[in-house]
């Protein structure tokens, strides 16, 4: 299964591991980790998705992925439910004969991810709960790859 | 065939509703703005679906834009912009 919405951590080296298990076609594997950061007294970060589209979601923006460069292999793992500052939050994988491919695609499907996937963060801080409100420049990144 | 409506995030905070189900489509709604604004017009925290509001909908689990169509069993959903990874 190439895509996973879980409550549970990961083995980022199992993940990187097996995305060339048992092939020697792979040249390049570019990898993406995404953590809690800790800003602002941040005590933790609750993830809610649409849990009837989010895999949906994420295997049609992988899709793309392969549709348009030579991958090998793709896993994408996100986090959902209560997680706390330093947690991983979210894991791309990305393996290819050559890097170009590797690196451009795991960007691509993080700039995706960002802006397409129905997931949403409320931050828990001192003052109280809050929601994240969604940034211009991840909607702005999605412009280069037009 | 009813259609089943969700909210997600502040939204749902907001409406103080996850999901609904409504028994049919509203007589003349036949799109997802058309969907969004009769909502609107029940107005109280209803709202936050007003225009200005920045507020996305999937239609069938896919991102769907104002003018996609609606169907009788459709299931709606209407959130905030997204803000994951």
């Amino acid at each position: 299964m190439a895509v996973s919405v879980q409550h549970e951590d990961f083995d980022l080296a199992a993940e990187t591991a097996a995305l060339s298990a048992g092939r020697s076609d792979i040249g390049a594997i570019a990898t993406f980790l995404g953590l809690v950061r800790g800003d602002g007294g941040l005590v933790a970060m609750s993830l809610e998705h649409y849990p009837a589209m989010t895999e949906k979601a994420l295997a049609g923006i992988v899709a793309q992925a392969e549709a348009r460069w030579p991958l090998q292999a793709v896993r994408v793992i996100h986090r959902v439910g209560r997680l706390l500052p330093g947690e991983r939050i979210v894991f791309v994988g990305v393996a290819s004969s050559h890097r170009a491919a590797a690196f451009e695609a795991c960007a691509f499907i993080m700039d995706y991810l960002k802006t397409r996937a129905p997931f949403w963060k409320k931050e828990e801080t001192p003052e109280g709960a809050r929601w994240v409100d969604a940034r211009d420049s991840d909607e702005a990144a999605l412009a280069r790859w037009a | 065939m009813s259609v089943k409506i969700l909210y997600f995030a502040s939204l749902r905070e907001t409406l103080g509703c996850a999901e609904e189900t409504l028994e049919s489509l509203p007589a003349g709604v036949t799109t997802a703005g058309g969907l969004r604004e009769w909502l609107c017009a029940r107005g109280g925290d209803w709202s936050a679906l007003a225009p200005d509001k920045a507020v996305r909908a999937a239609v069938n689990q896919s991102l769907a834009q104002a003018a996609s169509p609606l169907a009788e069993g459709d299931e709606i959903a209407f959130f905030p912009p997204v803000t994951g990874g």
